[in-house]
């Protein structure tokens, strides 16, 4: 692997950046492997790094049907947060946090983290009360968030809406000065990269159409590209993963919604944080090149298809328009949608599933990018132990058959 | 703006609309014998097809349910009938 710096990049401007290798080498799927995962977004390449680099296990594939890290990967807003209320979630996504904030140095990649704090604004008493209760668990959690004045929020973000006529005026809220954005392709690439230098197979355009079970147990997966032997699956397929396990009698709790985000056109640096308002549900940061980036609440027609609905536009536009009545003459650069797969208690599921060797990392709904280290981190421990880390137990599907929930959507008061 | 079929309505707003439910799903029974398992799968799991599916909605206008097969890739709507008479 070509290591990147400051002295690589004045040595290659010598040869006029002609010397650069491809950063991940494109592999032919060979007949088994120590592991497979399916799925190349970044759960995926995340848990291939972790399977080679904690666990020295080199023999492993990702399987990727399409292109790396074009599925929700490529398609989330970038926040970074670990603002929740349950002591679980908390654990795991602050272990996500922490693994973003070391990222960038450990796999020799800018992932372009920018911990530029996240304001979630309340505009009732009564969700200002929501907000007091999970800064006070957030900080019970060992976790930096706290109460924030409306004074101190209108410093923080002065273009909101203050104004006698503010149908939602800002009354405060949960600040978490830690929280921010990062570049998603990067990390996508920067996992890739990574993983593949330590040995493992990235293999696009490689969907897998069956999986083989020998008595109780994984033997290997049926692909476009081929059959695949491996004793230990994982799936990190987000929206696909239903379908998927359903192959071996696996049913999960799990709908597949659109969620749609929007690119304004760039304008000059206006906002220096993620805001994340209760009020409209919509919520947005400004990025480096200075386009916004908004995003807001579910289409709630399920659905499989990558695109979104006008009604769920219109909400979340007129939202913006509330919040910032300045952003009014701003054009819509893109739109699209992502496929989510949402669970009943907006937590993600983690864990061993059906055949023995089959493990799963999905559910994380509409929150999954910030999710990416640990997500990986967990299912790289699934794969090589075979037991569950103590913080992806809670997570375990079993949590359904025993009532043991981590309802964040109800605890956190946040619509996702 | 996609339009759903309310079958006693008629063609009307999709925001008009609530998804209750997959097809198929009824309660287990009797109650005393039915496991944890068994009722958090009747709870909580469904099978999110990818193309043709058939699920119940409520259409909030007219408050009645009705029995919806569309296409989940293509959003095509090909059905809507009452739920009564029908093979759920």
């Amino acid at each position: 692997m070509q290591r990147y710096s400051a002295l690589s990049l004045l040595r290659h401007s010598l040869s006029h950046h002609k010397g650069w290798q491809p950063a991940w080498r494109k592999a032919e799927p060979r007949d088994a492997y120590d592991a497979v995962i399916i799925g190349g977004g970044g759960h995926g390449l995340a848990t291939a790094y972790y399977l080679a680099k904690h666990h020295k296990m080199r023999r492993v594939a990702v399987l990727e049907r399409s292109w790396i890290g074009g599925g929700n990967t490529g398609r989330n807003t970038t926040v970074v947060r670990s603002n929740y209320f349950y002591p679980e979630s908390v654990a795991l996504y602050d272990l996500s946090l922490r693994l973003y904030e070391g990222l960038s140095r450990e796999l020799n990649y800018n992932i372009m983290l920018s911990q530029r704090g996240m304001l979630i604004a309340a505009h009732t008493p009564m969700q200002m009360e929501i907000c007091a209760r999970i800064a006070n668990a957030m900080q019970l959690n060992d976790v930096d968030g706290e109460l924030m004045t409306a004074e101190a929020a209108e410093r923080q973000v002065p273009l909101v809406n203050t104004g006698p006529s503010a149908r939602y005026k800002c009354m405060g809220g949960i600040w978490q000065p830690r929280a921010g954005v990062a570049r998603h392709d990067a990390v996508a690439w920067g996992y890739a990269r990574a993983a593949n230098a330590l040995g493992v197979d990235i293999i696009e355009n490689c969907e897998v159409q069956e999986i083989h079970t020998e008595g109780s147990a994984i033997a290997g997966v049926e692909t476009s590209r081929g059959r695949i032997r491996t004793d230990r699956l994982g799936i990190a397929a987000a929206g696909a993963t239903p379908s998927l396990v359903q192959q071996v009698g696996v049913s999960l709790p799990i709908h597949d919604y659109a969620l749609q985000a929007f690119v304004s056109e760039p304008v000059k640096p206006c906002l220096d944080t993620v805001l994340l308002y209760l009020g409209t549900g919509a919520y947005l940061s400004q990025s480096d090149k200075g386009e916004l980036v908004i995003g807001g609440g579910l289409d709630r027609v399920p659905t499989h298809s990558q695109r979104g609905n006008l009604p769920v536009q219109e909400t979340v536009l007129s939202g913006l328009l509330e919040m910032f009545p300045a952003f009014a003459q701003l054009k819509l650069l893109r739109q699209w949608a992502g496929v989510v797969d949402v669970v009943p208690d907006s937590s993600p599921i983690i864990g061993p599933v059906g055949p023995e060797g089959l493990h799963i990392n999905c559910g994380w709904g509409t929150g999954g990018f910030k999710a990416i280290p640990a997500g990986g981190y967990l299912l790289a421990h699934l794969l090589a132990t075979g037991k569950h880390h103590e913080i992806s137990r809670s997570f375990d599907l079993s949590r359904f058959a025993h009532g043991r929930l981590i309802d964040e959507a109800a605890g956190s008061g946040i619509a996702h | 703006m996609q339009l759903f079929s309310c079958p006693f309505c008629g063609p009307r707003d999709e925001t008009e609309f609530h998804f209750v439910v997959e097809a198929g799903k009824s309660r287990p029974e009797p109650a005393d014998r039915v496991t944890d398992a068994e009722w958090a799968a009747y709870l909580h799991t469904c099978k999110a097809p990818k193309g043709a599916a058939r699920e119940v909605w409520l259409h909030l206008t007219c408050g009645e349910y009705f029995m919806m097969t569309r296409d989940t890739v293509t959003r095509d709507v090909t059905g809507s009938e009452p739920l009564r008479g029908t093979e759920t």
